[in-house]
């Protein structure tokens, strides 16, 4: 049992503040992703976590029990580093035993706990050789055995997945998702790649600027953004954001469409929707087509609408030409409004 | 696109250097060393180890290797360790930690020379303490004892630099992540230093420990400054022969002598710290 | 897991146990180092009979006498002069003989290549001031015996292979993209040296060129032997050990250590670079 509760923590280095203040809860046997671009303070959150990095406040609890005075060694942790950290001067069967040893496990316990694990991770015929005889896949298959091996309540990842090519990636990253379920630990997984992200998680933790911006199931986080940063960065393309005007009556125009909205007493708010979620036809949002994209399945469209820009994905049998007047209409149930001011959904 | 002669063109000239000034003179000593008077004969080896002073050399260079080069590993990794935690100031104390470094052996032996000589600031201290009534005579050629510790002290503080600075490079190449791999792991700090830094630090501490042993049997001016002729060193007896008793072929004997020494020392270490091609970093 | 809130003072107090040893240690072995020079300084810096006296005070009177004594005594000007000119020379062969063979190393791959590597590294085996043995005789039946380009040249076998190790590895930082760059926009391969990959090299190669200097301006044994009348400055000191005062000593050995200091301060950046590739 370890549920991980982060409470308060706060980073600051010198002048720069990594992290502000991040509450987050992590449930027993939870897949949690970390999600967020470079130097958001992901990293830094794990590493605070694992007690590589010593929080400038707040509190790191660890199935009930505060850890963040302690070494990583007695956190009941595992990890698996962004370049697998996997040592070069040790045999692959030394590197997986490596915490088994320094657990002073009997020999025949770790002998045990190593070939299980390398069976897992169809490593076995590895075990005599040294890290600078595998190939990079390899090399992320001894670093996870290493962090299965220790069978702890918690494994932390430091974008594993990041130094494998495409395909390599896609293949490793659903082994690690039956693999990580099997073990029934809990998982703290850092990325910056928003499919990895969407495609491992039981909740996802959007970061912008040292802040958890929204922490959800990945269908939540995707359909409904707590904020304009979550559902400009995650999709590809990412969501719409179109200015909208109030009208006498109460209700919003959006690129030369009345829609009813949400009661605010602001006078321009911003309309949200994924591009998915229009479709072309005789009623919607007046807007000129400028680029068109076939992608197979679909069809990127981007157009100019009234206040910007606006990508919607089409039928690939639409005939749209460049220049095109189209009307987009959208999905009622899918249509989003958020802040300008605060950039919070509203 | 470009002759094949370029690269050759471009190392002629330090080959060629090398060649004359670095082979050819090892011939060359191993030459002299070999003959006399034109013909090949043992005698200039048997004058050399003939002579009463050449045990007591030959025993005070390897006794003087064998006590300050392990100190200084020591004490060299100590110096690459704190630098490398210390989180402000590292430029400052590596620079510190360096000065040495760039110091004459010469100007090694006369700076502990102002501490140890009979009206220096060893005895000094030592007299305003109340621990000696007049100065005590360190270095004279009764005391072959305090000249010698006087040496290991000189050649202690000059010569670890060179050992720090290869060390904290050498660590600089080992990757953060494998010390927090092992911290996560279950490691302590000791652990880590023993399990982590040292095996990965070996191609380093070869290179440090080869070019130590070779620089303390090169041991000469610090010797020189501080015990004068009282304390006999086999580079010291080879400037003596040569100069003092203008024999050139006696000279090259210990010449050679050294060499063999070094270079044995040097295939020993090799060996000894050799790291597998497939387990480097 | 067991819910027991531990105590969270045990750690910090040991982390900061473990500081404050750090800054003990490393201000202990910074006083190690300074001492002592330090204490030549003070010398250097008395009166000759201030620095035969006993006992000693521990701080400097600021009397010029020992200095300008030894600045004046016989045979000193000439030396410094010669120690400046030998090191000079040192520097420019070993860059001018290191910096092509190291931008060779790393820019080709030819035949031969692991043996030049090899001639190098072996340099390293040997206690090279003692081949200035033999070659005092070669100097002489050449006429370079007694001169400082003869020195030199002795002193450039010990400068030589680090100024290939570290020129060769300034030139391997330096992508080779930039130079197949400045090719295909017209230059030819001198061009793009001087262009491109010079500048980008010039303050790595002025600090090894420092530590040539730095390396001949010390060396006292190949100097004591292959010099008599143009003696440099640690063979004149090493020679008149056994008649010159101590004060002739200390302020010697002062001259010695202060251009080493700004030496090493000069260098001090690329010094942990140039032996992080000696490890290699």
């Amino acid at each position: 049992m370890a549920e991980i509760a982060i409470k308060q923590v706060a980073k600051r280095f010198g002048g720069f503040t990594a992290l502000h203040q991040v509450d987050l809860t992590i449930a027993d046997q939870e897949f949690m992703v970390l999600l967020g671009a470079s130097g958001c303070g992901k990293t830094t959150l794990l590493r605070i976590v694992a007690g590589l990095e010593t929080p400038s406040q707040g509190e790191v609890w660890i199935g009930g029990r505060r850890v963040d005075h302690l070494p990583p060694r007695d956190r009941g942790i595992a990890m698996v580093f962004q370049n697998y950290a996997v040592f070069p001067h040790l045999t692959v069967f030394e590197n997986i035993a490596f915490g088994l040893r320094m657990k002073k496990l009997p020999q025949p316990e770790v002998e045990r706990r190593v070939t299980r694990t390398a069976e897992l991770m169809h490593i076995e015929q590895l075990l005599k050789r040294y890290s600078g005889q595998l190939s990079g896949g390899q090399r992320q298959r001894v670093a996870v055995a290493r962090a299965l091996a220790m069978e702890p309540d918690v494994i932390l990842m430091d974008e594993p997945l990041s130094n494998l090519d495409a395909l390599l990636r896609l293949e490793m990253r659903a082994e690690l998702k039956g693999v990580l379920a099997a073990s029934k630990t809990t998982t703290i997984y850092v990325t910056h790649d928003q499919v990895e992200a969407m495609s491992l998680a039981d909740r996802i933790a959007v970061m912008h600027q040292g802040r958890i911006v929204q922490a959800a199931t990945p269908v939540e986080v995707y359909r409904n953004p707590a904020a304009r940063f979550v559902g400009s960065f995650i999709g590809n393309p990412p969501m719409n954001f179109i200015p909208a005007t109030k009208t006498a009556n109460g209700s919003w125009t959006v690129a030369g469409l009345a829609l009813p909205g949400p009661k605010s007493d602001k006078r321009k708010i911003e309309f949200a929707i994924r591009p998915e979620d229009v479709d072309a036809g005789d009623e919607g949002l007046h807007a000129t087509v400028r680029v068109i994209e076939p992608l197979g399945p679909h069809t990127l469209v981007t157009c100019d609408v009234e206040g910007g820009l606006f990508r919607a994905i089409l039928e690939s049998n639409a005939a749209i030409a460049v220049g095109d007047h189209l009307r987009l209409a959208p999905k009622a149930d899918r249509i989003r409004w958020f802040d300008p001011e605060t950039t919070n959904a509203l | 696109m470009h002759g094949k002669a370029l690269p050759y063109l471009l190392l002629m000239p330090a080959t060629l250097f090398l060649c004359v000034f670095f082979l050819y003179p090892f011939a060359l000593v191993a030459f002299e060393a070999f003959t006399r008077d034109g013909g090949f004969t043992l005698d200039n080896f048997r004058t050399m180890a003939g002579n009463w002073k050449f045990p007591v050399a030959f025993w005070n260079t390897i006794l003087l290797a064998a006590i300050v080069v392990p100190i200084q590993l020591v004490m060299a990794l100590l110096m690459a360790t704190v630098v490398s935690r210390l989180e402000t100031g590292r430029g400052a104390a590596l620079y510190i930690f360096a000065i040495p470094l760039g110091i004459s052996d010469l100007a090694a032996g006369l700076i502990w020379l102002a501490i140890f000589d009979q009206s220096g600031f060893l005895n000094t201290l030592l007299s305003n303490l109340g621990l000696v009534d007049r100065p005590v005579m360190f270095l004279g050629y009764q005391s072959k004892l305090t000249i010698f510790v006087a040496v290991v002290l000189a050649e202690i503080w000059r010569a670890t630099a060179i050992m720090m600075v290869i060390l904290v490079a050498g660590m600089g190449l080992i990757p953060r992540e494998y010390h927090e791999a092992a911290e996560v792991f279950g490691a302590s700090p000791w652990k880590r230093f023993v399990k982590i830094t040292l095996p990965l630090l070996r191609p380093s501490l070869q290179t440090a420990i080869i070019l130590r042993v070779i620089l303390a049997f090169e041991v000469f001016a610090v010797v020189a400054a501080l015990g004068g002729t009282n304390l006999p060193v086999l580079m010291g007896e080879t400037y003596n022969w040569q100069f003092s008793l203008q024999d050139r072929n006696v000279a090259a004997a210990f010449a050679l002598l050294i060499l063999a020494i070094s270079v044995g020392l040097t295939l020993f270490f090799l060996r000894v710290l050799r790291v597998p091609k497939e387990a480097r970093i | 897991m067991i819910a027991v809130a531990e105590i969270p003072i045990a750690v910090p107090a040991v982390r900061k146990a473990g500081n404050w040893l750090l800054v003990a240690t490393v201000i202990l072995l910074s006083v190690w180092v300074l001492l002592p020079i330090y204490l030549l300084t003070v010398n250097a810096l008395s009166s000759p009979e201030e620095v035969t006296a006993f006992p000693k005070r521990f701080f400097p009177s600021f009397d010029i006498g020992s200095l300008s004594f030894f600045i004046n005594f016989a045979g000193v000007g000439r030396a410094l002069w010669n120690s400046v000119l030998v090191a000079t020379l040192t520097m420019i062969l070993s860059i001018g003989f290191g910096a092509p063979a190291g931008y060779a190393l790393s820019r080709f791959d030819f035949p031969g290549k692991g043996t030049f590597r090899f001639l190098v590294l072996m340099t390293r085996a040997f206690p090279l001031p003692l081949l200035a043995l033999p070659l005092a005789v070669m100097f002489i039946r050449t006429g370079l015996d007694d001169t400082a380009i003869g020195l030199a040249l002795v002193h450039t076998t010990l400068a030589l292979p680090f100024a290939v190790l570290i020129t060769f590895s300034l030139f391997s930082g330096i992508p080779v993209e930039l130079e197949e760059a400045a090719w295909t926009l017209g230059c030819t391969r001198l061009q793009a040296f001087r262009k491109v990959i010079l500048p980008l090299a010039l303050p790595g190669m002025a600090a090894s060129a420092v530590f040539a200097f730095t390396i001949s301006w010390n060396e006292v044994f190949a100097a004591a032997v292959l010099t008599i009348e143009n003696r440099t400055l640690t063979a004149f000191l090493l020679q008149s050990l056994g008649e010159s005062p101590l004060y002739l000593k200390f302020a010697g050995g002062a001259a010695l250590v202060i251009p080493a200091l700004i030496f090493i301060f000069a260098v001090r950046k690329y010094l942990f670079a140039m032996w992080g590739i000696a490890n290699r």
